[in-house]
């Protein structure tokens, strides 16, 4: 087995990690990497032995729980029955404020995205949120959103039991301290390096001097995720799924 | 109770709140081009919890005033671009809401009651720019506890598609309950099929639990493939390609229009 790792399998790795000991994890639609890192995190669980982590992926009808219509989703939420989701952001700043919006005033927004969906209600209910957003740039990593879809930090007064735990992009892994508030940046991809992400990150992050790098996958998990986690994928993501395929074969890895 | 698609789209009326539901619970699409041919306009849309290509086909075709929605696109194939442009101008009013808060509204509206107290929300900007929405502390908590209310949302009518119905106006839903929830919630309900059955749905258990009863639904018409481009749950997919086709057609007002007109005469 080649030791070489892809971009996209160090992120579902990453994922899978941040997902340890999660009882029900919740992936949204159109979030192939989550899913993902979802599924290798049921793997992995079943490999170890350990009750496996329970997964509702939108859009999948096989890996799915839910009959009560796209109300149960937020239903199961509100009861603390989610432990884990994923969040995105066309802008997300240093306070985990997350804009799923627009840019420029609202409402009238010179670019409009789709809108906020759930993120106003799961950033609140669900204990480990993951902000997941793979470009790394300055339009992406603000110092301030446009529009608050969500805001990442409550008053003490207001009903919180969730919000964000973790920052991955396509650059690094940050973690996030509900106290201070603010991300610190944990490890670093490979190839990538401080003075990167600084340039490319418009909100000031703690970190250490030397920041470490991204943990890679050990062969046992890194086959996991190329037989069993690519063929449940498929059922979801056929094209994502298709493109890794393509990139692997690169590889020389064809199956 | 059987109609057809002309007969139903005259049932909505100008000004008139209309609920639509999410792309992958059942598009009633073959109700679009009725619906803009009847020329029914100042809609309000509802949508459950957001919207997609029927949306933009219906602000396109300038129906719609506003719109309340958790987001609109068209998935895979990006952004919804006739709701954007609209954005843009500012020539619909928009009501951006989180998907859970639409659903209360429409459990408020199927209780009889004035309101559905919900969770999160607090410092958000989609709070901030509802007026409509409300903010009390908690009656039942010792001190504080802020708590967002969300007023009961009453559509005048929801229109959505299906895989069956019999001759007596039961409609089978299998487990997409949002569907039933929009019926519930609405003055009329409109629905399309793939097929009409001549047995009763609820004389079998099996299929009576998936049923939303003939008491909720004002009129049927049969549309097989009518949710196409999008797909149904159990019968076929969507047909991205053909969103994706729209998606570039629709950037500009002449090139939705052209799309509009030769969709007209394409069938699935």
């Amino acid at each position: 087995m080649s030791a070489e790792t892809l971009p996209r399998e160090l992120l579902i790795g990453t994922i899978a990690r941040l997902l340890e000991g999660v009882r029900h994890v919740a992936v949204g639609a159109t979030s192939p990497i989550p899913a993902a890192g979802a599924m290798l995190r049921r793997a992995l669980d079943e490999r170890n032995g350990v009750p496996a982590a329970r997964l509702s992926i939108l859009g999948s009808v096989r890996h799915n729980f839910f009959t009560n219509g796209s109300a149960e989703l937020f239903d199961a939420a509100g009861q603390g029955r989610i432990d884990a989701f994923f969040l995105s952001g066309g802008q997300i700043d240093g306070q985990a404020n997350v804009n799923l919006v627009g840019l420029g005033d609202y409402p009238r927004s010179e670019v409009r995205w789709p809108g906020s969906f759930g993120s106003a209600y799961l950033y609140f209910v669900v204990p480990r949120v993951i902000l997941f957003r793979e470009e790394h740039t300055p339009r992406v990593f603000v110092k301030n959103v446009d529009f608050i879809s969500a805001p990442g930090v409550s008053s003490p007064e207001v009903y919180r039991p969730g919000g964000p735990v973790a920052l991955l992009t396509g650059k690094g892994l940050f973690s996030f301290d509900r106290q201070r508030p603010g991300f610190t940046l944990d490890s670093l991809h490979p190839g990538h390096d401080l003075m990167e992400v600084q340039e490319a990150t418009g909100f000031d992050f703690a970190h250490p001097a030397n920041p470490p790098v991204t943990p890679a996958l050990d062969a046992s998990t890194l086959g996991l995720l190329r037989r069993q986690v690519l063929n449940e994928l498929e059922e979801t993501y056929p094209a994502y799924v298709a493109d890794w395929r393509r990139d692997l074969a690169g590889l020389g890895e064809a199956h | 109770m059987l109609s057809n698609l002309d007969e139903m789209a005259a049932r909505i009326g100008p000004r008139m709140h209309v609920a639509l539901p999410v792309d992958y619970a059942g598009v009633a699409m073959a109700m679009t081009r009725p619906i803009i041919a009847h020329g029914a306009g100042e809609l309000h849309l509802v949508c459950v919890p957001t919207g997609g290509l029927q949306v933009d086909q219906l602000i396109g075709a300038g129906l719609v005033h506003s719109i309340e929605t958790s987001a609109v696109s068209l998935g895979e194939a990006g952004g919804a671009p006739r709701f954007n442009q609209a954005v843009k101008d500012g020539a619909i009013h928009l009501s951006d809401a989180t998907c859970p808060a639409i659903h209360a509204g429409l459990m408020a509206a199927q209780k009889g009651i004035p309101f559905m107290p919900m969770r999160g929300l607090i410092g958000s900007d989609v709070l901030r720019n509802r007026d409509d929405w409300r903010v009390m502390d908690n009656p039942f908590a010792a001190a504080g506890d802020p708590i967002v209310l969300i007023p009961a949302i009453r559509p005048d009518v929801a229109v959505f598609h299906a895989p069956m119905a019999d001759r007596f106006g039961n409609v089978w839903i299998g487990r997409r309950r949002e569907l039933a929830a929009m019926a519930y919630a609405s003055g009329e309900t409109l629905v399309t099929v793939e097929r009409v059955v001549d047995g009763s749905l609820v004389d079998d258990e099996m299929t009576a639990a998936g049923v939303l009863p003939a008491l909720y639904v004002t009129a049927i018409a049969e549309a097989p493939r009518g949710a196409w481009p999008y797909g149904l749950w159990g019968e076929y997919a969507t047909d991205v390609d053909e969103l994706k086709r729209y998606a570039v057609a629709a950037r500009s007002a002449q090139g939705f229009a052209d799309y509009m007109s030769e969709a007209l005469r394409v069938h699935p």
